[in-house]
């Protein structure tokens, strides 16, 4: 339903100049981040209104600037000029038509905005949704799907083109669940639960970001998407839920280290729920909510001391042994 | 400051030891404390942001850490707000709105001293938390529950809700003063239609002030309760509710900017006229779409919370009340524009700033608009894209408007001109200095940079756009430094200052340069919004029932009849103070709470008993030598 509406309301014109924009924006960089480049349903109906407001306010801007520097320009004192020019005071029917203009093209610009609103809440076009609980921790993300029983952190898959619903909350302060090319941002409240919906329309990997103020590493709250053709997502779900039980030397300094206090790992008993989910953990692209490639050497600089690998880790410093670390790092990346 | 005292001697405005300032009553050089102190934070909360800026000057760069990062911009926003922007337009409705109505005073002279002492402990209170192991660092807008003991165990949210609470009192008691002295202290003939545009933007001010401060304050007594005393009014884990701090915030907030940007649109309003040598066009309009933006103002505070998951009709009506202040706020541009059209434009450096500010206000207004469409909202918010926006507004629409306000009653105030070399310098500076800054950050939000983030990774296409926003802020900053060189030379040796340098219109220009300590020698009679206009150049359209002799004559030199000022006292900085004990003492103990407490009731006390005429109060005038 929504692509077909983008085609009949945005002008063939604005369509091709956009992505200029978004290049221009970009820097000339692609950058996997702009809001330009949508990849759900739900982002390509907010351009909508986006590109019908863009283009409405550059021409307002172009005309109203143009005429302020015209009438700077043309009626700027000269030799010659009388003593005063001529006292004006108004003009009744120009004020009329000044007032009328903007509210003629408030109303234009207010018709896709609510089309826009009513269709992006409330229910989604898909009967049979994937539900994903997303809860927002100091500082990373728990996804969590309980129709497959399966949880992971700071890296969400998705399948294309079946309609993600997720459910947000958070346990601590508010943050703000944001991924630009899928759509808006929404809050994720501690004590209540709010929705948002979108349908991946294309396979790829897409970062996003907490946009709310969380605390000392809010720009480190991190993570990526990750949308896979449905058979492989399947693939990705089941080898999740079907993860043999770890290595047991090193689930043994997994235990005696304390991890489990705060972390889980499905299958074992370690169920700590502090801390992110590590189950599939050596299958993670990156530590530490997305800002770390996932490598043995920072992960071992992470078990050393996470408070100066991301500054106020609630993680505390478990004053580990080098040969513990080398044990704990093996063991975490069979994961 | 205190140099500017006119080679003529005439007066005495600014002489005096410090003890004259410290008990001053005089609204004009309560206006100058209040520019002094202004100007002075201003200094440092642009420090703040040149520190911002050199840390986001390139990906994963390590000057400040995270914790320092969140301190300055949560005290950069909450300086440039409460301690630069608001008291720079107090200080101008302080020294200029008397001038303006044809009053002698405001109606409270020593409330007005007790708004600037309050404003100034607060001000103070709220910077030594740098100094005490944290400032701030949950943002200017401070939402719960990150404010929450739990989650912000130090002492910066403290000296944070302590000294905006003062600083509110402040502006509340100034809220008062100036309602009443523009409804009740104008001159004969001055009618509410006939009062200059600023005057005019600062009653509407200070209404929004009045019902907007309490709000807040009802805010920060919760987040104080529950930080203090152990209410959960904003814990959720005890059933409070977060979100109720945004609403009581932004019902505040919102009213807020129009607080911050009014006041421009009134400098602007006098400003052009002036220098187009023409009357406002339009000047009904422009003077009820004021009216009409502080009161949709007040209802339009949830696009501030568009991510909150309101739900579409609680986002349809606050968009379309959004939508709404664009019709008033575009029919004051065009006005503005039509005050332009067909004057004799002469460009001084006040013209300049003002023509600045509503070409770059166009450009914040119209982003602004952009954001009232939640759709357009949800990817906007809490993005660089609202920082480019909100500094369109406050720094191109605020700050720009406030300097044209500067440069144009500067001659007033002081009675030295500044140079106009100097002062287009700065000028062009400034101007391309913020389009520098804030331009590029539309597009940092457009491709994803969210705010208030101390360091992002490379390659995210980020890197090059913050470089440049850095560059231009020190443009500006280099723009700043110009016109504090200006103003330095020109209290030393600028050229002395006609009373009416720029052939303007209204009353503030019918009186020598700076004025007399009783203002005006004898009351004005006014029959025109253009008093003095209409005395000079005769009548014209609008005034054409009137005469040229019904304009209202320059001042003469000397009162033609005896007058009375009210005497200095100690005691409106004495209760101030105590409010500043008041609150140091909430962090350091009940001994010190009861101390503030014990001088804030004596000082109010001896003020409400003190008579406002004493033996030796200040007397001009031909029976002068009998008074004292």
């Amino acid at each position: 339903m929504p692509r077909p509406a983008v085609r009949r309301r945005v002008p063939a014109l604005v369509r091709a100049l956009l992505p200029a924009f978004a290049l221009l924006a970009a820097g000339c960089a692609e950058t996997g981040w702009s809001t330009f480049e949508p990849a759900s349903d739900v982002a390509r109906m907010i351009l909508v209104p986006y590109s019908d407001l863009l283009w409405w306010t550059i021409g307002i801007f172009v005309v109203v600037e143009a005429t302020l520097l015209f009438a700077l320009w043309r009626y700027r004192r000269r030799e010659g000029d009388p003593d005063v020019p001529e006292q004006v005071h108004g003009h009744t029917f120009v004020e009329i038509g000044w007032t009328i203009a903007p509210a003629v093209v408030l109303f234009f610009i207010a018709i896709p905005t609510i089309r826009t609103i009513f269709a992006t809440q409330g229910d989604p076009p898909q009967r049979d949704p994937l539900e994903i609980v997303v809860t927002g921790h100091q500082w990373w993300w728990e996804f969590e799907y309980p129709e497959m029983g399966i949880t992971t952190a700071n890296e969400l898959h998705l399948p294309r083109g079946r309609t993600a619903r997720l459910t947000l909350t958070s346990v601590d302060v508010i943050h703000s669940f944001w991924v630009p090319r899928m759509g808006g941002k929404r809050d994720l409240n501690p004590g209540s639960e709010n929705t948002l919906w979108f349908t991946p329309d294309s396979v790829g990997e897409y970062h996003g970001h907490c946009a709310e103020l969380c605390g000392t590493s809010h720009a480190n709250m991190r993570f990526r998407v990750f949308v896979h053709e449905p058979a492989d997502f399947a693939a990705w779900a089941d080898g999740l839920a079907a993860k043999a039980a770890p290595d047991s030397a090193g689930f043994h300094a997994f235990l005696i280290s304390g991890c489990a206090a705060c972390h889980a790992i499905a299958g074992t008993p370690a169920q700590g729920r502090l801390g992110p989910e590590l189950t599939g953990f050596g299958d993670r692209t990156t530590i530490a909510a997305g800002i770390y490639p996932n490598e043995p050497d920072l992960l071992a600089g992470w078990l050393r001391s996470p408070d100066s690998m991301k500054p106020g880790a609630l993680m505390p410093d478990l004053n580990l042994t080098e040969e513990r670390i080398r044990e704990l790092v093996a063991f975490l990346e069979g994961l | 400051m205190t140099s500017a005292a006119p080679a003529a001697g005439v007066h005495s405005l600014y002489g005096g030891g410090i003890a004259s300032w410290l008990t001053t009553v005089d609204h004009k050089r309560v206006g100058v404390l209040y520019g002094v102190t202004a100007l002075f934070y201003f200094v440092v909360g642009g420090i703040e942001a040149l520190i911002i800026r050199l840390q986001l000057a390139a990906p994963e760069s390590t000057l400040v850490g995270a914790d320092t990062f969140n301190q300055l911009f949560t005290m950069h926003g909450t300086t440039m707000v409460f301690l630069v922007l608001m008291p720079l337009a107090a200080a101008m409705f302080n020294y200029l709105v008397p001038l303006m109505i044809g009053a002698r005073d405001v109606a409270f002279p020593r409330l007005n001293a007790f708004s600037y002492w309050t404003f100034l402990f607060g001000s103070i209170l709220l910077n030594v938390s740098f100094f005490t192991g944290g400032a701030p660092d949950a943002g200017w807008f401070g939402y719960a529950n990150l404010t929450s003991e739990q989650y912000n165990p130090g002492m910066g949210i403290d000296f944070w809700l302590l000294s905006l609470q003062i600083m509110g009192i402040a502006s509340i008691a100034a809220g008062v003063n100036f309602t009443v002295t523009i409804l009740n202290m104008r001159a004969p003939g001055m009618s509410l239609m006939r009062m200059p545009l600023f005057v005019w933007m600062t009653l509407v001010v200070q209404v929004l002030i009045l019902l907007a401060f309490p709000v807040i304050t009802v805010g920060l007594v919760f987040l104080m309760f529950d930080r203090f005393f152990g209410t959960h009014f904003y814990i959720p884990a005890a059933g409070g509710t977060p979100i109720l701090w945004q609403h009581l915030f932004w019902i505040f907030g919102h009213p807020e900017v129009y607080i911050l940007i009014l006041p421009s649109f009134g400098i602007v309003s006098d400003v052009l006229p002036t220098f187009a040598r023409k009357p406002l066009f339009g000047r009904p309009f422009v003077i009820f779409s004021g009216l009409a933006i502080g009161f949709l103002g007040f209802g339009v505070w949830s696009h501030h919370m568009f991510t909150t998951g309101m739900g579409p009709i609680a986002d349809t009506a606050f968009a379309l009340g959004t939508f709404l202040i664009a019709i008033p706020t575009g029919v004051k541009i065009f006005n503005w524009i039509g005050t332009i059209w067909g004057g004799h434009v002469v460009f001084r450096t006040p013209l300049y700033f003002a023509v600045g500010m509503v070409s770059m206000f166009i450009i914040g207004g119209l982003s602004g608009i952009m954001h009232a469409s939640p759709p357009v909202d949800w990817q906007q918010h809490d993005s660089y894209f609202v920082v480019a926006h909100l500094h369109y507004v406050f720094f191109g629409g605020t700050v720009m408007g406030l300097f044209a306000g500067i440069y144009y009653w500067w001659p007033k105030v002081t009675g030295r001109m500044l140079s106009e070399r100097l002062g287009k310098a700065h000028f062009w500076l400034t101007m391309i200095g913020m389009n520098v800054t804030f331009f590029p950050m539309h597009f940092l939000g457009m491709d994803g940079m969210p705010r208030r983030i101390y360091t992002y990774a490379a390659g995210m296409g980020w890197d090059q756009w913050n470089l440049v926003a850095t560059i231009g802020a020190f443009v500006i900053a280099l723009g700043m430094l110009l016109f504090y060189v200006n103003a330095v030379r020109s209290l030393r040796s600028g050229p002395p200052a006609p009373a009416d340098p720029w052939d303007a219109a209204t009353l503030e220009w019918s009186m020598s340069s700076p004025p007399p300590e009783y203002n005006f020698a004898v009351v004005p009679e006014v029959h025109s919004a253009r008093p003095l206009w209409l005395y000079k150049y005769g009548p014209t359209r609008d005034t054409s029932t009137h005469t040229r002799e019904e304009g209202t004559p320059s001042q003469p030199d000397a009162p033609p009849a005896r007058i009375d000022l009210p005497s200095p006292s100690w005691w409106p900085l004495l209760a101030a103070a105590g409010m500043g004990v008041m609150g140091s003492g909430a962090l350091i103990g009940l001994p010190v709470v009861l101390l503030g407490a014990g001088l804030l009731v004596t000082g109010v006390f001896l003020w409400a008993f003190q008579p406002l005429e004493r033996p030796g109060h200040p007397v001009f005038g031909p029976a002068s030598s009998e008074g004292r």
